[in-house]
């Protein structure tokens, strides 16, 4: 057995996964259910890489870049507008979110 | 193309790579586990660390080094900050949470089997031999030559991406708190002689 494509997709899609079940078992701790996000574009960048090197095409490289920055944005922001909420709520549990609807 | 290598390191490449992948995917799973965000965020860090090893086992090593620079760099050091910043009462945080597992777990199962069952539909054979470099003798060369050429644009789409985030950001959480002091300095220089203060000549031994 070497070491192919298959392999890497399979980390890829546990990764995706243990992802998704992060957002939701952590329905409360939003700082987590950003981690989990982050898990989850690291999961896809594994999946573009590998797709790129091992079919010998480079643009999978650059897009993986693209999903870097995204992910580096999103954490940001995600972040700040955490920041914010806690300042006017003083807690960050999201099960309270809804109640802003008027 | 990079070289043939012997039968015994790709043996060797194999082996490292279930060692990262484990680490990977045990980190990962301690993320979403673990009590203390603290701990989650650390765990965090150490997956993406291994994730960067993976890219590297590849060739990959221009998208492993940015992985560790991004990620371990800036997105995790801020991750970390925001959590001991803020002061939660996390044991709050984690009551019910036991109540969320049947319904992740049926998620994860779902997700997990449509993903398997995508690949064993679409993918027919599967190429073995990896290139890093394809058209250059290195991965970072390769990256290089199409990045400022051919994706100008999209790289150009990304600073934007990173600065309007940066600019939401600060607006998001800057404040004018009313207690603090700042200078201005227009009402400063626009201040009079006369403004300011006035002579007084006061008689000897009644005071002003």
């Amino acid at each position: 057995m070497e070491l192919g494509l298959s392999h890497y997709l399979a980390v890829s899609a546990a990764l995706f996964t243990i992802g998704v079940v992060g957002i939701f078992v952590n329905r409360k701790n939003i700082i987590v259910i950003l981690m989990a996000i982050e898990l989850i574009l690291l999961s896809v960048n594994l999946n573009l890489v590998a797709f790129s090197v091992f079919n010998g095409s480079i643009v999978g490289q650059v897009f993986a870049m693209l999903v870097l920055t995204v992910a580096a944005a999103e954490a940001a922001v995600g972040l700040a507008i955490l920041v914010v909420y806690f300042r006017n709520r003083g807690d960050i549990s999201v099960e309270n979110v809804d109640l802003m609807k008027g | 193309m990079r070289p043939k290598c012997k039968r015994g390191q790709r043996a060797v490449a194999l082996i490292a790579f279930y060692l990262i992948a484990a680490v990977t995917l045990v980190s990962a799973l301690m993320v979403i586990m673990a009590r203390n965000p603290v701990h989650s965020v650390l765990w965090l860090i150490l997956a993406f660390f291994s994730s960067a090893g993976l890219l590297v086992l590849i060739g990959a090593e221009f998208l492993a080094m940015l992985l560790v620079v991004v990620y371990v760099g800036a997105v995790a050091v801020l991750f970390l900050f925001v959590v001991m910043m803020l002061d939660v009462d996390f044991v709050a945080l984690r009551q019910g949470t036991l109540r969320y597992w049947p319904f992740a777990l049926l998620v994860g199962i779902v997700f997990a089997a449509e993903i398997v069952f995508a690949s064993v539909a679409g993918v027919k054979s599967q190429p073995e031999a990896f290139n890093a470099a394809p058209g250059a003798s290195t991965n970072a060369e390769a990256i290089g030559q199409v990045m400022y050429t051919d994706y100008i644009l999209l790289f150009q789409l990304a600073g934007i991406v990173l600065l309007v985030a940066m600019i939401g950001a600060i607006v998001l959480t800057l404040r004018h708190h009313p207690m603090v002091k700042r200078q201005n300095i227009a009402k400063q220089t626009s201040r009079r002689r006369a403004d300011a203060f006035e002579l007084k000549d006061p008689t000897p031994g009644q005071g002003i």
